[in-house]
């Protein structure tokens, strides 16, 4: 596959979104709404749930899958309130000794008026500085389209591991074309420039592991994130955020 | 004379630039080709916007200033002591033009990359000190400025210093893929470690604050100071245009919209930001708070 086919993989209609990841990994999800400060953010699911017996912290992006989910949603496109809706639940999950799951889906954070007067520039700063010294375990998957700093505002995490089809870049093909060739068109050669797939990524080292999507995906997900973050629990938490820096320092 | 000076606001804003500009000219200072304020539109003479560190005395736009004309207006005189300048970004993705790109920014400014970093003194008080540079690739962030920036906020968290950062930018280096993007993520675990040991790190956003930056450490200041005027964004104007299908107000974005929003301290002109800096870091030194 060429890396802008695996671009359209990775927005295809009909792929899983956060919410499918959500029903088929963890057991009992109950999720929690608002970020305490403006209002609800659809974008972001944030709750609590049952992994492999253990309580942990689930936070994910959703596209929705119709018309109507995919307003609803606003395509996967978060607010400022959106990031302090998983900020807030990753305090949380420090306070009371909760590992945290992220699933990344976006093609970017909320890109309007609104979002800009209620502080998106901060809301995602902050989430960055924050993850970069949360005590406790945090692994973000990217299940889909991993879009810039919208993606990145919940991927500052101990590992990141990512699907086969899905795509992490600094900025959209199309976006990267029509900037430096003033051409959209061209999204298809600015994707293979920008070595976006996950095995360009897993050779670049930003992400540790990448997944095969085949039958048993969700079992080998279920299994392995559960060992994972019981295995990063063990650290104590000052090893922990020492590790997490010298990840991406 | 050939031309005469406009007799008043209406007939200087004639379309004939040409003639406006000579006329508009200092008779003073021949030599000095004027410049026109891209804010008021009216024409200022390079020796008076040296007098005034690059604010029209008219309008109070400020000119876009170079990083080494930043920290010597911060610093006191030969104290800056620059730090990691063989720091460089590298064409890691083999990215198409982007070396060309690199090297004419480099041969235009005469500095390897879009950050000055070092430390100085500021009222004699020692501090870490950056400044971004809009004009290097429109200051965006790859390698070499993220680089910089993390070991100046750890050499500072090390020795107990204040940063004082002034940030100019159009976002992350997209030619450097995926390391730019996570030069945000190691920027703020630097500026938070930093932080964590109770230093103080002062940020004034210039013209222009925007994407990746504006989402990293523009917006992780203790203290957040603006320049008047300056935009200061996440996403960019047009984007913004083109999602939405509706026209922005004037004046979305300015730092002044930022601090009737919340999100800046203070907007401090230029002329007295020295001074202001200073008196910030009197109020944070450890002998003053003991």
């Amino acid at each position: 596959m060429t890396a802008f086919e695996r671009v359209q993989a990775a927005r295809a209609k009909g792929r899983a979104t956060s919410l499918d990841f959500i029903r088929r990994l963890f057991d009992g999800f109950l999720e929690m709404h608002g970020d305490r400060r403006f209002g609800d953010d659809r974008a972001i699911i944030a709750g609590l749930a049952t992994l492999g017996g253990q309580p942990v912290t689930v936070i994910g992006i959703e596209k929705g899958h119709d018309a109507r989910e995919r307003a609803l949603r606003n395509f996967g496109c978060a607010a400022p309130e959106g990031y302090r809706k998983a900020l807030r639940q990753m305090r949380l999950a420090e306070k009371f000794g909760r590992p945290v799951v992220c699933l990344i889906d976006t093609s970017g954070a909320q890109c309007a008026d609104g979002a800009e007067e209620r502080g998106q520039g901060l809301a995602i700063a902050e989430n960055l500085m924050e993850m970069s010294a949360l005590r406790m375990p945090i692994i973000s998957l990217l299940i889909g389209e991993g879009g810039s700093g919208g993606a990145l505002a919940l991927a500052v995490a101990d590992e990141v591991w990512i699907l086969e089809n899905a795509v992490y870049s600094v900025i959209s093909p199309e976006g990267c074309a029509s900037i430096l060739w003033k051409d959209g068109k061209r999204a298809a050669e600015a994707a293979e420039a920008l070595q976006m797939t996950a095995q360009d990524l897993l050779r670049q080292g930003v992400v540790d592991r990448v997944l095969p999507e085949n039958d048993e995906l969700y079992d080998e997900l279920k299994r392995d994130l559960a060992d994972a973050l019981a295995r990063l629990k063990r650290l104590s938490p000052t090893e922990l955020v020492n590790r997490r820096y010298s990840k991406y320092r | 004379m050939i031309f005469k000076k406009p007799k008043n606001a209406l007939e200087s804003e004639r379309k004939d630039e040409k003639a406006q500009i000579i006329a508009d000219a200092p008779e003073v200072e021949p030599q000095a080709e004027p410049l026109r304020c891209p804010r008021c539109l009216k024409s200022v003479s390079p020796t008076e916007l040296e007098t005034t560190h690059g604010v029209c005395p008219l309008c109070r736009n400020h000119f876009p200033m170079s990083p080494r004309e930043r920290i010597a207006l911060l610093a006191d005189r030969d104290t800056f002591e620059e730090r990691d300048a063989d720091v460089l970004s590298a064409n890691v993705l083999n990215f198409p033009d982007y070396d060309k790109k690199l090297a004419e920014a480099r041969e235009a400014s005469g500095e390897p990359d879009a950050v000055v970093t070092g430390t100085c003194r500021v009222a004699g008080r020692e501090v870490a000190v950056f400044a971004m540079n809009p004009a290097f690739m429109m200051g965006s962030m790859g390698y070499a400025v993220g680089e910089k920036l993390t070991r100046l906020f750890e050499l500072a968290a090390e020795r107990s210093l204040p940063v004082v950062g002034y940030t100019a930018s159009g976002g992350a280096r997209m030619q450097e893929g995926m390391t730019a993007l996570l030069q945000m993520a190691k920027t703020s675990a630097a500026v938070r470690r930093h932080g964590d040991l109770g230093n103080l790190y002062v940020c004034v956003l210039t013209d222009p604050t925007t994407g990746g930056v504006t989402a990293s450490f523009a917006m992780q200041g203790d203290i957040i100071l603006a320049e008047p005027f300056a935009r200061i964004a996440f996403a960019g104007p047009r984007v913004i245009e083109q999602t939405t299908r509706r026209k922005l107000p004037q004046g979305f974005q300015s730092a002044e919209f930022l601090l009737e929003h919340g999100f800046v301290d203070q907007i401090v002109d230029r002329r007295r930001q020295r001074q202001y800096i200073a008196e910030l870091l009197r109020l944070h030194a450890r002998e003053v708070l003991q």
